[in-house]
């Protein structure tokens, strides 16, 4: 047997080698750089790798083929567009991770021990974040361009595995955090075993692991249709899992609330990006022909998210658990754009995870700053006559909250708009009259967050809100003044996306 | 510049002028916000002296694109109706300044806050009436809703805070439900000529929508205008509403906002969905004469003066929309001139008893009592403005009162019968107050009140004159509103019945 040596494109392959690289050598100056000089190379290298990373993303952003890697990696336009957001995000959850109050000393103590006494006395610091969330950013980046299941399997893995450590590194209520991090890597072990299962199948049915591969045996037709059947449900149920939705969405309110609440903001908004890149790509390149394989019970499963994610939200009383169900509900909306399998719905959904995500990441960006002496306030009782403290920050989270209620003016209106219209131009009316229904409950629990801080007396209880490092304030502005613009005057970037999103075969 | 364009940029202008503005100078911010509507004001006029009524189509007209790929654009113009609706709300806004002078004073937040919120609202009442794309409309008909909700919640009084998040979440509703039509509408015109959402290129729309696809994208028009107007049964939120708001905020609550409702319902329902309109009109008309009989009720029963207000107003919407939907001429003129009168005899009586009810601590209508010996000036205030709420001859609502029943005789003579009976009791939902409050003995208490000070009479002249001008001499109205009523109506192909001479053989 001769052995073919890969050819691989560098150049498109530059934004994912280069945030690994950084991570790699994050993970050197662990191992060898002195502790107190630590906090700063780490910071250091982890900005300036994803900006380098976007700087060889956009060098290369007019090129699309699909042998970056072998024929594993298609590298297009929709790709370069996804790769671009989670950069963009990546970069913004980043100076929130910066700030290292949100974090526990030392991961490896036992929560309450003598050990972990001491680590918070020497000002010991989890730098390592930086690395995994590095780690986490490439596999983001490669999910999303994957054209054959296996690298969709291992992104899916890179991607999974750092946030599962994250998740536990929250300086306070440590078990909780630590309880949500362990039901996040069960469930997303189970989610991933699926996932190997439909790979399986889908191998069964078409004789291929790449996306085109399995698109040309569904077009043939000479496969059998269980396997298909099976393969689909399977791969869907690993990839639903990740978005959160209903009914593979039980671990995304613990896992929301337990971690530290900058790696919430990460996870919720670059995840999504990401598994949704992965979706679109698998259902628009694969599945495209197969409609009666997935759709019905795909527009299922979107109505039951938006309408019980909208539903269950109204009871929250902690507000990084109302986000997560807010974020359930999103996810419904997102799939309406998968549903509507047409060009309008690919440009929507790419809008929508953009202006989402960095809503997202602006919005946790201001709960990590509401804080008593033992550290953030979730309860959200205790945010009331939040805007009489603190009117600037009162006004800027309730900017988010009413992009993610689509209120006109702001990103999530128009991302609303786009998505639903493009679902219902492709027939899914039952979309459109749910997503519009469950628009309106959601409305209802953004709106009493929104009374709670303005219209409600301050409660005296030592609750208050810390003054932000800059790197805080600047992702926080920059959130809020992209999700004003967005709701303005969207049309650059609509057109930008409209004449770039594709996905190439 | 276009004229309407910089209607509305004057009190953008303005608020970043009250803006600038140090928050001890409260004196300059209201200088500052009375001089910016006065400008607004006399800009409208001109406007009205330069509209030309014998040209049917829309007049001042700009068309920017906004959003070329959903084919969104800014577009403006007006045409008699609308004219009539800015002309309307910007006399009324510094009115409002103007007799609301103290009115920022018990709010939670500073006077500032309160101007800039009138001010803004200010814009968006002109851009919403002038919006000539379908999507604008919508984006300013939501936007509008979040000053009036901050200043209902932030100035009121009683339960303030309440009152706005009901009055929010009843809207937003509705607002949805539109949403929803207009995505369909959206839908329907990229199928038939290209995406846009230009109100003359939609209207012809309706001919290539199934009869099903037009009632249901009619519903969710009307169901958001009908809240809005708001006509029975989905009235609950206004009593509270405007029983909370501050006087000035009711009257633009009552005579303009709502207005909004009415003014839909001839521009979208009418004009787009003629056929579904035709279909719904025994029903409406039933909810309409249902809202007059069941307003007057309610008025006569009420023992607050301000929730009175608001009961009158659902009576006087249930005119105004039996006139619209009687489909003729007379009915449609008499519809729009109600519109307008009703917001200056609304203004008065708001403003009047808000006069009252500050100076006596109290707006229980038992707690007043002799009030035209103590206070002659106010007492005959409130008389005039009672009197052209009750449509008396010689003032300006029985013009528009006898066009509205005229117009609905010649087609639905049952509905404009019993209709007839709502003026009945307007004259003693009227009639009873006065008496209660002006006449009879002086209640204790009452002794000191202090007359109408200078402002207040400065405030009130013009609306009295108003009212009374216009009962003499209604054609500087009528001259306008008349061909656009009639170009509405034969534009989609509504005639009016042929007159019966069986009277005359």
């Amino acid at each position: 047997m001769e052995f073919i040596s890969p050819v691989l494109n560098y150049a498109q392959l530059a934004p994912i080698l280069i945030v690994l690289a950084g991570a790699l050598i994050g993970v050197l100056i662990e191992a060898f750089a002195p502790r107190a000089s630590r906090f700063s190379s780490q910071l250091f290298i982890t900005i300036f790798s994803l900006v380098a990373s976007f700087a060889a993303l956009v060098r290369v952003r007019n090129e699309s083929s699909t042998d970056a890697a072998m024929g594993s990696v298609a590298f297009d336009g929709a790709g370069v567009l996804l790769q671009g957001s989670i950069l963009i995000i990546a970069i913004l959850s980043t100076f929130l991770i910066a700030d290292q109050e949100n974090f526990t000393a030392l991961a490896a103590s036992v929560p309450g021990s003598e050990e972990e006494r001491t680590a918070l006395q020497t000002d010991l610091r989890v730098t390592e974040v930086f690395p995994l969330t590095l780690f986490a950013v490439a596999g983001m980046l490669l999910f999303p361009l994957s054209s054959d299941l296996i690298t969709l399997f291992v992104a899916l893995e890179v991607l999974s595995l750092p946030l599962y450590l994250m998740a536990g590194l929250a300086r306070r209520r440590r078990l909780l955090s630590q309880e949500s991090a362990l039901k996040y890597f069960l469930l997303g072990a189970f989610s991933s075993a699926f996932f190997l299962l439909g790979i399986a199948y889908l191998y069964g049915y078409s004789g291929s692991i790449t996306l085109v591969g399995i698109q040309q045996s569904v077009v043939g037709g000479a496969g059998n249709d269980v396997f298909l059947l099976l393969g689909v449900a399977f791969v869907s149920v690993g990839l639903l899992f990740k978005v959160g939705a209903v009914p593979f969405h039980a671990w995304s309110p613990d896992v929301y609330q337990g971690a530290p609440t900058a790696v919430t903001g990460f996870m919720a908004a670059a995840t999504k990006v990401a598994a949704f890149g992965a979706i679109l790509r698998i259902f628009y390149v694969s599945f495209a022909n197969a409609e009666w394989s997935w759709k019905p019970a795909m527009v299922v499963i979107a109505i039951i998210t938006m309408v019980f994610g909208s539903a269950v939200a109204i009871t929250q009383r902690d507000v990084k658990r109302m986000l997560a169900y807010s974020s359930i509900a999103h996810a419904g909306f997102l799939l309406s754009g998968v549903i509507a399998l047409s060009k309008s719905g690919l440009d929507a959904s790419i809008f929508y995870l953009f202006a989402y995500g960095i809503a997202t990441v602006g919005a946790f960006g201001i709960v990590t700053l509401v804080r008593d002496s033992s550290g953030e306030v979730g309860d959200l009782n205790r945010w009331s006559g939040l805007g009489k403290r603190s009117p600037i920050l009162a006004s800027t989270f309730a900017l988010f909250l009413l992009a993610f209620a689509g209120i006109p003016l702001t990103s999530g209106f128009v991302g609303k708009f786009s998505i639903f219209s493009a679902a219902y131009e492709s027939g899914s009316t039952s979309i459109l009259i749910a997503g519009v229904l469950s628009s309106a409950i959601a409305a209802f629990f953004y709106i009493r967050v929104i009374v709670l801080m303005f219209f409600k007396d301050p409660v005296e209880d030592g609750t208050s809100v810390v003054i932000p490092s800059a790197l805080t304030t600047v992702t926080i502005s920059v959130s809020a003044v992209v999700t004003l613009i967005l709701g303005v005057y969207p049309a650059p970037l609509i057109d930008f996306i409209t004449n770039t999103a594709l996905f190439i075969r | 510049m276009n004229a309407l364009t910089t209607m509305m940029l004057l009190p953008i202008l303005g608020s970043l002028l009250v803006a600038v503005i140090p928050n001890d100078q409260v004196l300059r911010i209201k200088q500052a916000a009375l001089g910016t509507t006065l400008l607004v004001a006399i800009s409208g006029v001109l406007v009205w002296m330069r509209f030309d009524s014998a040209n049917t189509s829309f007049q001042f007209t700009q068309s920017v694109a906004w959003i070329p790929s959903f084919g969104i654009n800014y577009a403006v113009g007006v045409d008699g109706l609308s004219l009539v609706l800015i002309l309307m709300s910007v006399l009324l806004a510094p009115i409002v300044v103007l007799a609301g002078w103290n009115e920022s004073e018990g709010g939670r937040w500073s006077a500032k806050v309160f101007y800039i919120l009138i001010l803004v609202l200010e814009t968006m009442m002109i851009g919403v009436f002038a919006a000539t794309d379908v999507f604008l409309f919508y984006v300013i008909f939501e936007a509008m809703l979040i000053p009036v909700y901050f200043l209902i919640g932030g100035y009121g009084s009683g339960e303030r805070a309440a009152a706005a998040v009901k009055f929010l979440l009843y809207s937003l509703f509705g607002g949805l439900l539109m949403l929803a039509s207009i995505i369909g509408l959206y839908v329907i015109s990229g199928r038939n000529g290209g995406h846009t959402f230009d109100i003359t290129k939609l209207s012809e729309m309706h001919n290539y929508m199934s009869s099903t696809t037009q009632n249901l994208l009619f519903l969710g028009f009307f169901i958001a205008f009908a809240i809005k107007a708001p006509v029975w049964p989905l009235h609950t939120w206004l009593p509270d509403a405007a029983a909370s708001a501050t006087p000035g905020t009711s009257v633009l609550l009552l005579g303009v906002l709502d207005k909004v409702g009415t003014f839909g319902m001839i521009r979208f329902c009418l004009a787009l969905f003629p056929d579904a309109s035709k279909t719904f009109t025994p029903i409406i008309m039933t909810l309409a004469v249902i809202s007059i009989i069941y307003g007057a009720f309610l008025a006569i029963g009420a023992t607050d003066i301000k929730r009175l207000i608001a009961y009158t107003s659902i009576s006087h919407f249930g005119f105004i929309t039996m006139g619209i939907f009687a489909m003729t001429a007379q009915g449609h003129s008499g519809a729009t001139l109600y519109m307008f009168n009703h917001g200056f005899s609304t203004a008065a009586l708001f403003l009047v008893a808000g006069w009252m009810s500050a100076r006596r601590g109290s707006t229980t209508i038992a707690d007043f009592g002799g009030l035209q010996r103590v206070t002659p000036v106010m007492a005959w205030s409130f008389f005039i403005a009672g009197m052209s709420s009750l449509a008396l001859p010689g003032l300006s609502s029985f013009v528009s009162e006898f066009l509205v029943l005229v117009g609905t005789f010649t087609r639905y003579p049952v509905a404009a019968i019993i209709a007839t009976f709502g003026i009945v009791l307007a004259a003693l939902y009227i009639l009873i107050p006065v008496q209660k409050a002006l006449h009879g003995p002086t209640t204790p208490g009452n002794e000191n009140l202090p007359d109408l000070n200078l402002r207040e009479k400065i405030a009130i002249a013009p609306v009295i004159a108003v009212i009374v001008a216009l009962g003499f001499y209604p054609s500087p109205l009528l001259n306008v509103i008349n061909p656009a009523s009639a170009h509405v109506l034969e534009l989609q192909g509504f005639t009016d019945p042929t007159p019966s001479d069986s009277a005359g053989k």
